[in-house]
């Protein structure tokens, strides 16, 4: 194969659809590290990107290829990067100063077992806390958790818009279940996919502001060589980029990080809400377990009992205003993860203590079935 | 307005940063300085240059001059220019490091720079010590000197960075140091000169610790003991080992031309897009 394969259908993997995904999001720059289980997104980049004439490189580490591609990306390369587990935690670093800085970047971590060194070749969804807050300081996070293979696909390319258009990393990550299941995929014509090119400024070199101060929060950025000449650095800074201490600058720039995501919630939020209006229990879940409970659903729909799913496409923002509307009127809320209980606290955060939040943990390295779910299900009705 | 201005203003950024934040009697200053003139002789473009640096004193450097600048986390400063100089190869590609910084927590990133031969200038200033958080010891500290984390005298070997980077592949490879400016700024023009990575170490004097901690002096007694303790490598070469001992060479090492990352890279593409043709 290649190139992506516009309009055509096939049996794909899901780090390969991530690799395609990232091809026509038009990425220029990818910088790796092997390892499992996401080495396959670099290895199909690694063999497509030189054909195309776009930069491709294996660092001697995790964090040398997070700063890499925030380099990249500074100076105007669409760029990628793909982990897991250890190698996720090693780019928490580059994560916080692709945040503080206001890099667009992807980072692409395909989850399986930990801590440490774990369970490599197996699934869980241990990182959905590390991907909120692993980086040290308050920060903004953007976490997309695809389920099937097409949104693989789909989410890549949506991660390169939205570090775009909001200016930050944005992390997608599949479970280890996911990037690499192969099913049946169709791919988009290529018109059919909307790119966001990557911003440029509009206003003559003296005007410029690095960080300037907009309705959105976000402002175009110039890019190293453009002739828009700034500093970058990770100390706090004023709007020019400039280390700064002075109060107001520092409240500002540490305001505005947070508000440029929670004002714009609704462009960021994207659920999967199946008839959770008129069902006895919810299954609030997100990833792989996705896919079991919509199995689960269908089972049990024949034993007449009625079993509504939440699932956040988008897990970082959460969406607490529409988990407080929709689910805190419910008796039972069933959260399957594939951890000792993570995403389980924002749904206890946002609903009262009249609504049962039950817990359905597996953490073996194996995926949650639709016949686990089944019978957490009757077992809580 | 003077008829002529210094032209290190042309190289300066006017508003807000000055003074810097270096100590009376830095050296890293007049590295600064050295590479200024090294640029304006050459006759670069600002909009081309892209200075980046990581953590500690000298990495302080970027935002002092009116280049592209990028002042990373500590040790990577390699590895963002990699990626920079790889999605616009048309940038030419300054890091400044200390030894801390560099032969450190960085001591991976250079070592694969230099493996690569990417094509990136790194300009390292050796003060022997972590100067920003008060003077620690640093992988270049000599065996026995005093710092605040060798209280006792430091018991580890240090680093030779020139035969670190020469070994692992870098193209160019000098060392200079604060008080042979003339010599320094030549070393650095010559390193901007070229392709494949390329490597400047300058030594230079940290009075504020490591010359308090070892009873070196004033600032003016560390540049005599730069003056008195090197020695240029023709200089060395005409002399006896005796004569020698002790002191450090100064001088460009290496000076290949291996074919830079950037240009293999290009002929990679080059290959597969023809076979692709095929």
């Amino acid at each position: 194969m290649s190139g992506v394969p516009w309009g055509e259908t096939k049996l794909v993997q899901g780090n390969e659809a991530v690799a395609l995904g990232a091809l026509a999001a038009g990425i220029d720059f990818f910088a790796g590290y092997p390892i499992t289980p996401s080495t396959e997104v670099a290895e199909i980049l690694a063999r497509e990107m030189p054909v195309i004439g776009k930069k491709w490189i294996q660092m001697e580490d995790e964090i040398a290829s997070i700063s890499a591609i925030i380099g990249g990306s500074l100076a105007g390369g669409r760029s990628m990067t793909a982990t897991s587990g250890p190698g996720f935690s090693l780019m928490q670093e580059g994560l916080g100063y692709a945040c503080m800085t206001e890099v667009p970047l992807v980072l692409v971590n395909v989850m399986r077992g930990g801590p440490s060194t774990g369970l490599p070749t197996q699934v869980a969804q241990g990182d959905v806390m590390q991907a909120r807050w692993g980086t040290h300081g308050d920060h903004p996070a953007i976490v997309l958790a695809p389920s099937d293979v097409k949104e693989c696909f789909d989410l890549t390319v949506k991660a390169f818009n939205l570090a775009e258009e909001f200016r930050t990393p944005v992390i997608l990550m599949p479970d280890e279940v996911i990037g690499h299941m192969r099913e049946k995929l169709t791919f988009p014509k290529e018109e059919e996919v909307c790119v966001i090119p990557p911003s440029s400024p509009d206003v003559p070199l003296e005007w410029y502001e690095h960080y300037h101060t907009s309705a959105t929060g976000v402002s175009p950025m110039a890019h190293f060589g453009s002739g828009y000449r700034f500093h970058v650095t990770g100390l706090t800074h004023d709007t020019h980029g400039f280390p700064t201490r002075k109060v107001d600058e520092v409240v500002s720039k540490m305001n505005r990080l947070k508000q440029k995501i929670t004002r714009r919630l609704d462009v960021l939020e994207n659920n999967m809400i199946h008839d959770v209006e008129n069902c006895d229990v919810v299954i609030f879940c997100y990833g792989s377990v996705y896919r079991s409970a919509l199995a689960a659903q269908k089972i049990l729909a024949k034993q007449r009992k009625k079993v509504g799913i939440f699932r956040p496409v988008t897990i970082w923002p959460f969406p607490d205003r529409t988990v407080k509307e929709m689910l805190d009127s419910k008796e039972v809320i069933l959260v399957p993860e594939l951890n000792q209980g993570q995403i389980i606290h924002e749904v206890e955060r946002l609903t009262s203590d009249s609504v049962r939040v039950v817990p359905l943990h597996r953490f073996d390295g194996y995926e949650i079935t639709p016949e686990q779910l089944v019978a957490a299900v009757l077992e809580v009705m | 307005m003077p008829a002529r201005l210094p032209y290190a203003y042309k190289y300066l950024r006017a508003k807000k940063k000055f003074p810097h934040v270096w100590c009376p009697g830095c050296g890293i200053g007049i590295v600064m300085g050295s590479i200024i003139r090294a640029i304006d002789s050459l006759g670069w473009d600002l909009d081309d240059i892209l200075m980046v640096s990581g953590i500690g004193c000298t990495s302080r450097m970027p935002v002092y001059v009116d280049f592209n600048t990028l002042h990373t986390t500590h040790g990577r400063a390699l590895a963002f220019g990699t990626g920079a100089k790889m999605a616009n190869p048309k940038l030419k590609v300054l890091a400044v490091m200390g030894d801390g910084d560099s032969m450190a927590i960085g001591g991976n990133h250079i070592i694969h720079a230099s493996r690569r031969n990417m094509d990136i200038t790194a300009i390292i200033v050796n003060n022997n010590n972590y100067g920003m958080t008060g003077g620690q010891f640093s992988p270049t500290t000599p065996q026995g000197a005093k710092t605040s984390t060798t209280p006792y005298g430091m018991i580890e070997p240090d680093f030779d960075i020139c035969k670190l980077t020469e070994a692992a592949g870098a193209n160019f490879v000098a060392r200079g140091d604060v008080y042979h400016v003339i010599e320094l700024d030549g070393m650095i023009k010559k390193a901007l000169s070229g392709s494949g990575f390329r490597v400047v170490e300058a030594l230079a004097p940290c009075p504020t610790n490591f010359g308090r901690a070892n009873r070196q002096g004033d600032a003016v007694n560390m540049m005599e003991l730069l003056k008195d303790n090197t020695i240029n490598i023709a200089q060395a070469s005409k002399l006896s080992k005796e004569k020698t001992e002790g002191k450090t060479v100064r001088g460009i090492f290496v000076d290949r031309d291996e074919i830079g990352y950037l240009e293999r890279y290009e002929e990679l593409c080059d290959r597969v897009l023809s076979e692709v043709k095929k």
